[in-house]
């Protein structure tokens, strides 16, 4: 399966900062592929110039197997594109935004507005004033726009940031039905829990390199288990009490001062809680806190670089 | 023709303007305002009547008495003082000092630099000349004309449409572009095969779609209020208007080529439109300026389109006539244009 879009060297520097400093990435025709990362890791930079709005200060970039530099108007037909926070023409109604867009696209490939209103659930909303709509609905629309040239690739820069959880609940149902009509997704994103929900594969990006790659599943496997535990004890006890217990990947001591505890990776809970309780038995230690859950991209990223995705 | 992109650019350009309230108050009434304003103020009132003071004597009353019967004079009776004070302080114009009796000489006191001091003279020793006498040699008849299309408010009319047209089609454009650029919303239109030029002519064209109704607005009521006359054709004026909009576009388009945002924009249009408003013969001729500069100020689009305007609308000239300043429109639209598609920046 031919590549979709292809990263080689991808650099991009402004006066005083890096933004993407070497970045390799291929997706594949018919995925969604996400990249993950906090903000200011150079995802919207790279999105951009996957796009054609931002030439790169170095590196192969190849969409479709054309050329930004030679290809720009075929390439702009066959792609579509929304953008962190755009403002629309704020006092046109939505019908007729979607009706402008339209008339930019070759009038054999471009959808059909009726269609789209309907896919986007904007249909009760077609003659509102852009402005009046809410945040959850501009995002459609803006997608709505994005879909409008029926493209081949469609680019979504931070689809649900802002929105209320609802809202982001909508709006990944309308994308996993791009995906299902076979579209090429690309999509990035701060939050994991969108990663893991809507990507085929994922590019974990920081500081403008990509750190990770692979499904979430694989990412996920890959820092040592599906489960963590998080234990806090009355008696403090070191991760080497713990480590060699039956189910127990790995063992690391979290926090500092009063509120120190442990982490662990382990592989099936069934099998290691109860033999972690048994050692604790052993140890006179009582815990305080526990916590069991299943791992997430944000794990990843910690385990990673020792910060989380979201800074907040 | 709804599936042009040009078409629905053009649309969305205009359905945006009438959608926003204040814009069609600034197009179309403003420019009223501003025309009632200059009209009372520059109003017709028949000759100015000079004022004179007669200072205070034996002939003070008999002179006052043959002054008063001159209708362009205004006669105070005032003592020596107070009338070389208001003399000093341009209160009056002249003064007139009879003397002690009839065997001195009448003293005419004014201030030689002034025109209207030297016209005061000139009717109240006429005046006084007459009564004791004077005939004329020759015989002479006077036949007098309105010449209408020569008041002020004729002169000035063409003047505020040109300046009317020149900041609309400048902050019509500059505006409404950085402000799509601040957005983000050029952005979004550069990721699609959207054509550069067509989104900048959509400017143009809806611009042009406003200017007969300001025209009209602008004339019909000043000829409602002033008697202000088209001597020309109404069409050639229309065509003259709609070209002088388009071309002076361009210069909006270049404000906006690269402006980030729209107080570096407001910036860019004051510079392009408040020097040409003081130069280009909108509210006083621009002869007034230095010999040295003419050449420069006739070049200028607003130069010349008023000065092509007002030889239809006061003058009665045809369209055709009006080579030379169609010639400098024509160029600055075009070039303005060129250098604005160069130059613009989308992001």
């Amino acid at each position: 399966m031919d590549a979709a879009i292809r990263l080689q060297g991808l650099v991009k520097q402004y006066d005083d900062v890096t933004a993407v400093a070497g970045l390799d990435l291929e997706v594949r025709r018919g995925e969604c592929f996400g990249l993950l990362g906090p903000n200011g890791a150079g995802k919207t930079t790279t999105v951009e110039i996957m796009e054609g709005l931002t030439a790169p200060t170095a590196g192969v970039v190849e969409v479709l197997g054309l050329r930004w530099d030679k290809d720009a108007d075929q390439l702009r037909a066959r792609i579509g594109v929304t953008l962190q926070e755009t403002k629309l023409f704020e006092k046109l109604t939505v019908e007729e935004t979607l009706r402008l867009f339209r008339t930019f696209y070759d009038r054999q490939r471009a959808r059909d507005v009726e269609t789209v209103l309907r896919e986007m659930q904007l249909s009760e909303k077609r003659k509102s004033w852009v402005q009046k709509l809410s945040g959850g609905q501009r995002q459609r629309l803006a997608v709505a726009l994005g879909v409008m040239g029926d493209p081949d690739i469609l680019f979504l820069d931070e689809p649900t940031t802002g929105l209320d959880p609802q809202s982001r609940r909508a709006l990944w149902d309308t994308i996993s039905a791009l995906r299902a009509r076979g579209k090429t997704v690309v999509l990035t994103t701060h939050y994991m829990d969108e990663a893991e929900f809507l990507c085929d594969r994922v590019a974990v990006v920081d500081h403008g390199k990509r750190i990770a790659l692979g499904s979430p599943a694989q990412l996920i496997d890959d820092i040592g288990g599906h489960h963590l535990v998080e234990l806090s004890t009355d008696l403090p006890l070191p991760p080497e009490a713990v480590s060699d217990v039956a189910g127990v990947r790995s063992a690391r001591a979290t926090g500092q001062g009063a509120a120190t505890g442990l982490a662990l990776s382990i592989g099936e809970p069934h099998v290691a809680l109860p033999a972690l309780f048994t050692r604790l038995a052993a140890h006179h230690a009582r815990p305080t806190r526990l916590v069991s859950r299943a791992a997430t991209l944000d794990d990843v990223f910690l385990s990673l670089t020792g910060r989380t995705l979201r800074e907040d | 023709m709804t599936e042009s992109p040009l078409f629905a650019l053009t649309m969305a350009r205009i359905r945006e303007f009438l959608r926003e309230p204040g814009a069609v108050f600034w197009t179309f009434g403003f420019p009223l305002l501003i025309t009632v304003a200059l009209g009372i103020a520059f109003r017709e009132q028949g000759p100015p009547r000079q004022v004179v003071a007669v200072i205070e004597g034996p002939r003070a009353s008999e002179l006052a008495g043959i002054l008063r019967a001159e209708p362009l004079l205004a006669v105070e009776l005032l003592p020596a003082d107070v009338a070389a004070a208001r003399l000093r302080a341009a209160a009056v114009l002249l003064t007139v000092d009879g003397g002690a009796s009839a065997a001195d000489p009448i003293v005419y006191r004014f201030d030689p630099a002034r025109p209207e001091a030297r016209g005061a003279r000139r009717t109240a020793d006429e005046r006084l000349q007459r009564q004791a006498g004077r005939r004329d040699a020759l015989a002479t008849r006077d036949e007098t004309t309105v010449a209408r299309g020569g008041r002020y408010v004729d002169w000035m009319v063409p003047g505020l449409l040109g300046m009317q047209l020149l900041s609309g089609a400048l902050w019509g454009t500059a505006w409404n572009i950085v402000t799509a650029r601040q957005r983000r919303l050029l952005k979004r239109l550069a990721a699609t095969p959207m054509r550069r030029g067509h989104y900048l002519l959509s400017f143009r064209l809806a611009g042009l779609l406003f200017v007969p109704v300001q025209v009209a607005v602008l004339f019909v009521f000043a000829r409602l209020a002033f008697g202000v006359q088209i001597q020309g054709s109404v069409a050639a004026v229309m065509a003259l208007s709609l070209f002088g909009s388009w071309s002076f576009a361009g210069l909006g388009l270049i404000a906006a080529a690269r402006a980030q945002n729209t107080e570096t924009a407001n910036g860019l249009v004051n510079l392009l439109t408040l020097p040409m408003f003081v130069l280009c013969g909108v509210f006083f001729s621009s002869n007034r300026f230095p010999g040295f500069v003419q050449p420069l100020i006739r070049f200028l689009p607003l130069s010349a389109f008023n000065e092509a305007l007002r030889h239809i609308v006061n003058d009665g000239a045809s369209l055709a006539s009006q080579g030379a300043p169609l010639a400098i429109l024509l160029v600055w639209g075009v070039v303005s244009a060129t250098v604005a598609l160069r130059m613009f920046r989308w992001t």
